[in-house]
């Protein structure tokens, strides 16, 4: 089976709070970190473990600045065949809409039966999946977790859906599929695994080599535009309720229902 | 008429001579007992490189102390006392053995040097011994058999009991025994009949005893009784010894060696591999031990060295909370694994088996805390850390690690702590101590404070960061820290397999500790104290901050006043890297002692066999399968001793002590406090106020902010 | 100006609480906008539903079908492609369902998509202004939607809440025929079955409300309070590690480093002093509520409203109220 699985190099924020910088364009990025997406990361050792199973190849790819390659890297490392790294100024600031365009252009060029995307990124919301299969006229599941490969061209997939059950149907190949974490356990890449593959050639493609007009990408075909970040109002410390016992029951539970805490 | 029974060597069985049989046994016994050990050396020829041939003053030294002195068997008094008997037999008594055996060959022979005045003291002597071993291995017997020491037992999944195997040697030392004094007693009871002076008959030894059985039967009966003895002792000694590389009685011939061989260099990691250098090691194929023949040939022979004791699980902190580690096993399932592997005859398998998967399983070695309490019990010196790393080394490689354990790793490698957190936040917990400076760039200081991850980062084990500062201060110390320079220091980075990210932190730490310029190190973490001092090279010397308080005190410059709460209980919990790894057991303790008032008790497993409260560093947030929690286990132990304050040296021991604590539900009855805290809160005069006026070069600007 | 719907999600026969978000929504875009029901599944659900949904939306626009009964996205994007016309502004919550059905729509729509949306800010022309969430919510942003060749958006359950009068008689039109036009082709992923999660199993680190309990708790039969509460409250029970420690609860409820990682929206901390290890453990700044019976708390530092009580005499009065509230 050819798998292509699409990943993403987002900032690494479990951990330490962000920012927004003075002019509210960007993050900070200066102190953070970055790693592939988690969701990805689940993707692709998903792809690995199929392969392994059923014969075939995985190959990663990622659309980004420079930086990408060091995820493509880091997937590798993990046991992914290929690399492409789908770079070109004309592909700034698209929206999923220009990601998945340039997707579908690489995907085309190659003979992929299925395509794997991470169910969402942290920076993101779960999109460039579900159109890139609409894009392909392929089916496609979200948030799967599970996957059993049957021999006459389809799939079992599982879905995780609401209150923890799951959702079961066959799917043809070829589709794409997003995927939720939990699906496996990702194996670890060490430094060593990462030095390995340090001098495996990437191909990078830009929006020529895909066939791509510049006006079918980047912010000229971006429909939804991020236009500022800002922080959402924090206090300081807890606000502690003050009171009669009952009005502090009382102001909880205007809060609690204010903030969906009671269903 | 004959006034001796005839011996061996003059009989023959229906015209044959007998003698062709004291031939053929010998020769046939000692055949396949080369024969075997040449097949069990073939593993050792194919493992990895082990170079174990230095300082061999030391060795020998080691060999005479663990080997023949027996040295660690009295910390089991009775198994202990059991085995040097028996020992001593052997040794006493292998001489006789050997005698006995070309008497068959040649009559009347003696070894040399045992014919005159001296072979009469030592038949003296070996007569009480084979007495004493007779009754040592019936006591043995007993006490396995029926008695059933718990530390023997074998749990269903590590397969059958062993015990039909110690009963079947012990028989055979039994029978050893006996067959030489019926051969003797025999003869001594013909001479007697005979109205002969035997030769020297103690009262009360095995020979008198049977020479006294045997005293009223015919002189064929003696004959017979002789000639039997002997053949069931040749018979059954070269048996035995085609016996021992067979299993766990390959100690005998294997001990020696293994303590020669000894690991002498405590709290160290063995290198990946000992004949690959640093530079070389990116290219490697593999990484760690996958199969079998990975390991070192010292640690083969560890595997067939193991006498099955059990003295290493039943000190093994994991083991005694339920995780599925028992180093005893981790020995005996790589030594069966070898003997499956490499048989005495024919071919091994086909099929390779997987070393982590079919013979040892990934969550028996993840659960080791690398705490030390096995190697430390082990009579014969068995290493188990280098292994287990060694092992983990491998399962790092193959990207097998516990998803709890893949996001500190991966943070370690990013932002140089486990928890992910920012490196320029590392100095914060200093922000209030204007006098804490960071040094590199803007200067030096005599000593340098290395925090470590985890009090840098914890906010509650930051305050034991803020206790030592004030003490240093207090105690006039010239210091400073990296501050964001500084990175994990890798120790558990390198104990959980990670050599390559070991490798980085160490180069990144050792450059900041050059570019500070101190010329000393001085730290409050165990686990950081045994990186610098046995991982990193080329770095100032390091000392543990309670030598340092020991040094200060003892000098005068830090003065104590009396004990806060004279009603309290203390006791000191020995850190694993501080006391077992690095033999610093009294340092603590005198400065415990030197606060007046405080009322210190020791704890039943104490010092070098002190119980790990847990484990540090990775393991953390390893998620072990377990029972209880080994935390919990201590903080009874403490409860036990009448403790109501367990003083640690280890912030991950306040960690997991203080965890432990609430979880047996002893909050408000029992509290523990870290050595340096409690010092800076007995000081006099009482240590700088935690806030003032900022001063200097401060933690917070190190950023430039 | 674009026609709006709301894609009305339903369950045995019921209509999902969203619904009325989604009418909130439309109202937000489009302050005098008539916005339209879409109800899709199998009879009699579509029915019920539709005449559910009739008391809230002006229209409400039905497709049934035998093949419908199962919400299949597969299926029901290429007839929701051909029944919603040109230009038009489809509404849905972000779930599981509209992450599978959504993405793809809009590209068959050609339309604009924009998920998640937390608030509609401004409306400019065909340009719409709305906040999203990023990185666990730990960041916002502004971003302009061009609705000028329609726009399928989905909303934030929650974020949307209004109080929705249901006085309407709306008209239910029947548009199967219009959907279906000649049957539904055998689609390429089918529906086989559905596996409930097993009693008792709760993964809490999808849960969205959580009720955590730690050692204020004091004893294991204690216990009953914090399940009480978070049955009236419609929420998972979580737990600190010493109460998985001392084998009050499953180790799957615990929060922290060791335990699970939690990204919930309201976070509930009885008894619970906020270790380091614990807090590790919640992701996503929820709504936090601490209830502590020590003001010096750790865990005061984090929440964003604390209460000094016990945990034991507070916990069954708060349940009482709520009870109380939802009757």
């Amino acid at each position: 089976m050819e798998i292509l699985v699409c990943v993403k190099r987002v900032p690494d924020t479990s951990e330490n709070e962000i920012t927004v910088n003075k002019d509210g364009t960007d993050i900070e990025r200066e102190d953070l970190v970055y790693s592939v997406n988690e969701w990805d990361n689940y993707a692709v050792e998903e792809a690995i473990r199929l392969r392994d199973k059923v014969g075939g190849s995985v190959t990663v790819v990622s659309l980004g600045p420079e930086d990408a390659e060091e995820v493509v890297r880091r997937e590798m490392a993990m046991g992914a065949d290929k690399g492409i790294h789908l770079m070109d100024a004309a592909f700034e600031a698209s929206d999923g809409y220009g990601i998945a365009t340039a997707l579908k252009a690489e995907i085309l060029k190659g003979s992929y039966d299925l395509v794997l995307t991470g169910a969402q990124a942290d920076d993101g919301a779960g999109q460039v999946g579900g159109m890139l299969a609409a894009m392909l006229q392929w089916p496609f599941a979200a948030l799967v977790n599970k996957v059993e490969v049957a021999d006459d061209g389809t799939l079992k997939v599982g879905r995780e859906i609401a209150g923890g059950n799951q959702e079961f149907s066959e799917i043809r190949l070829p589709c794409v599929l997003s995927i939720q974490t939990g699906i496996n356990e990702p194996r670890y890449v060490g430094i060593r695994g990462i030095r390995k593959v340090a001098s495996v050639e990437i191909p990078v493609h830009g929006a020529a080599d895909l066939g791509l007009s510049l006006e079918a990408v980047g912010a000229a075909a971006a429909r939804v535009k991020r236009l500022d970040y800002f922080l959402p109002e924090l206090g300081e410390g807890a606000e502690i309720l003050e009171g009669t016992e009952e009005e502090i029951i009382d102001k909880l539970i205007e809060l609690l229902k204010s903030k969906g805490g009671i269903k | 008429m004959k006034m001796v029974l005839i011996s061996p060597a003059k009989a023959s069985f229906f015209g044959i001579p007998a003698r062709l049989l004291w031939w053929i046994i010998p020769l046939a016994g000692t055949g396949i007992f080369f024969y075997f050990l040449y097949r069990r050396s073939i593993p050792l020829r194919k493992a990895s490189a082990d170079p174990r041939t230095d300082r061999l003053l030391t060795r020998a030294g080691a060999a005479l102390r663990y080997a023949l002195a027996q040295y660690r068997q009295p910390r089991y008094p009775f198994a202990g006392l059991l085995h040097i008997l028996l020992f001593a037999g052997f040794v006493i008594l292998s001489a006789r053995s050997v005698n006995l055996v070309f008497l068959g060959i040649v009559e009347g022979f003696t070894l040399p040097g045992l014919s005159g005045p001296l072979g009469t003291v030592y038949a003296g002597i070996k007569d009480m011994a084979a007495t004493v071993v007779l009754v040592t291995c019936l006591i043995a017997m007993v006490r396995r058999g029926l008695f059933k020491p718990k530390r023997y037992e074998v749990p269903p999944r590590y397969g059958k009991s062993h015990t039909a195997e110690a009963m079947g040697v012990l028989l055979m030392i039994s029978t050893l025994m006996l067959a030489d004094a019926f051969f003797e007693g025999s003869q001594a009871a013909f001479q007697v009949q005979n109205n002969m002076e035997a030769r020297v008959l103690l009262p009360f030894s095995l020979k008198a005893m049977a020479a006294a059985l045997l005293g009223q039967s015919p002189p064929s009966a003696l004959q017979t009784v002789h000639w039997l003895s002997y053949l069931i002792h040749e018979v059954v000694f070269f048996f035995f010894l085609c016996f021992l590389p067979l299993g766990k009685h390959f100690h005998v011939v294997t001990s020696f060696f293994n303590v020669f061989f000894m690991k002498l260099d405590k709290g160290t990691v063995k290198p990946v591999r000992w004949d690959v250098s640093r530079e070389a090691l990116d290219d490697l194929e593999s990484f760690g031990v996958k199969k079998l023949e990975d390991f070192t040939w010292k640690h083969m022979l560890d595997f067939y060295s193991c006498a099955d004791c059990g003295r290493c699980s039943d000190n093994c902190p994991a083991h005694a909370a339920g995780r599925p580690l028992s180093p005893r096993f981790i020995s005996i399932k790589c030594r069966d694994a070898l003997f499956e592997r490499y048989p005495l005859f024919g071919t091994g398998a086909g099929e390779e088996k997987a070393l982590v998967g079919d013979v040892l399983e990934a969550d028996e070695l993840w659960s080791c805390t690398t705490c030390g309490a096995c190697e430390e019990e082990c009579p014969l010196l068995i290493e188990y850390i280098d292994k287990i790393v060694d092992l983990r080394r491998a399962l790092v490689d193959e990207g097998r690690v516990p998803l709890s354990l893949q996001k500190p790793l991966g943070a370690l490698e990013k932002r140089g702590n486990p928890y992910g957190k920012m490196e320029r936040k590392r100095a914060q917990w200093a922000q209030d101590l204007e006098y804490v400076r960071v040094l590199g760039k803007k200067g030096s200081a005599d000593t340098l404070y290395f925090v470590d991850s985890i009090t840098s980062y914890d906010d509650r084990i930051q305050e034991i960061a803020r206790a030592a500062a004030r003490v240093l201060q207090g105690a006039g110390v010239d210091f400073g820290i990296l501050g964001p320079a500084e990175r994990d220091s890798g120790h558990e980075v390198r104990r959980f397999g990670e050599e390559m990210l070991f490798l980085e932190l160490k180069d990144k730490n050792t450059e900041a500790i050059l570019r500070s310029g101190a010329k000393r190190i001085v730290t409050a973490d165990p686990h950081t104290f045994n990186a610098l001092r046995h991982d990193y090279e080329g770095i100032p010397e390091v000392a543990h901050l309670s030598q340092v308080l020991d040094e200060k005190i003892a000098a005068g410059a830090l003065r104590l006043k009396g004990v806060h709460d004279p009603k309290a209980v203390y006791t000191y919990h020995d850190p694993c890297y501080l006391g077992r790894h690095n033999g610093i057991y009294d340092a603590p303790r005198r400065v415990l002692d030197a606060i007046p008032g405080l009322n210190r008790v020791e704890m039943e497993r104490a010092k070098d066999r002190s119980f790990c409260c847990g484990g540090g560093g990775l393991m953390l947030f390893y998620e072990p399968v377990e029972e209880t929690r080994m935390g919990k286990i201590r903080v009874e132990m403490a409860r036990k001793a009448g403790a109501t304050v367990i003083v640690t040296a280890c912030p991950f021991c306040m960690v997991n002590i203080e965890d432990a604590i609430k979880t047996s539900g002893l909050e408000g009855k029992m509290q523990a406090v870290d050595l340096v805290e409690l010092v800076c809160r007995q000081m006099d005069p009482e240590p700088m106020p935690r806030k003032g006026p900022p001063a200097g070069i401060h933690a917070k600007d190190a950023h430039g902010k | 100006m674009a026609q709006i719907f709301a894609y009305i999600l339903h369950q045995n026969g019921v209509m999902d609480d969203t619904a009325v978000e989604l009418l909130a929504a439309g109202a937000a875009l489009e302050p005098d906008a008539s916005v339209t029901a879409l109800v899709v599944g199998s009879n009699p659900d579509v029915e019920q539903v539709s005449r559910e949904a009739a008391r809230s939306f002006d229209t409400v626009w039905k497709v049934a079908g035998e093949a419908l009964a199962y919400p299949n996205a597969e299926v029901i994007r290429p007839l929701l492609a051909r029944l919603l016309p040109k230009g038009s502004i489809l509404l849905m919550p972000h779930e599981h369902f509209s992450m599978d059905l959504a993405p793809g729509l809009s590209v068959l729509l050609e339309a604009a998509y924009l998920p998640d949306a937390v608030a509609f800010e401004e409306r400019q022309g065909q340009t719409l202004k709305a906040v999203r969430e990023e990185f666990n919510g730990m960041v916002s942003t502004h971003v302009a939607c061009d609705l000028s060749s329609g726009a399928v958006i989905t909303l934030r359950p929650g974020a949307f809440a209004l109080d929705q009068e249901q006085g309407k008689n709306g008209q239910v039109v029947d548009k199967t025929e219009q959907a279906l036009q000649g049957g539904i082709p055998e689609p390429l992923r089918r529906f086989l079955e559905l596996v409930e999660a097993e009693a008792g199993d709760v993964d809490i680190s999808k849960s969205e409300v959580l009720v955590s309990v730690g050692r204020g708790i004091e004893d294991q039969e204690n216990l009953e309070i914090i399940h009480e509460l978070a049955e009236a409250m419609g929420a998972d029970v979580s737990c600190s590690r010493p109460i998985v420690d001392a084998k009050w609860m499953e180790k799957s409820r615990q929060v922290g480093t060791s335990g699970k990682t939690v990204k919930p929206k309201v976070y509930l901390a009885l008894g619970i002093s906020g270790s380091f290890q614990h807090l590790g453990g919640i992701k996503g700044a929820p709504f936090m509520v601490a209830v502590n019976k020590n003001p010096k708390a750790p865990i005061f530092q984090v929440a964003d409203v604390g209460v000094v009580a016990d945990i034991l005499d507070f916990v069954p009065q708060l349940t009482e109220k709520i009870e109380e509230t939802a009757k």
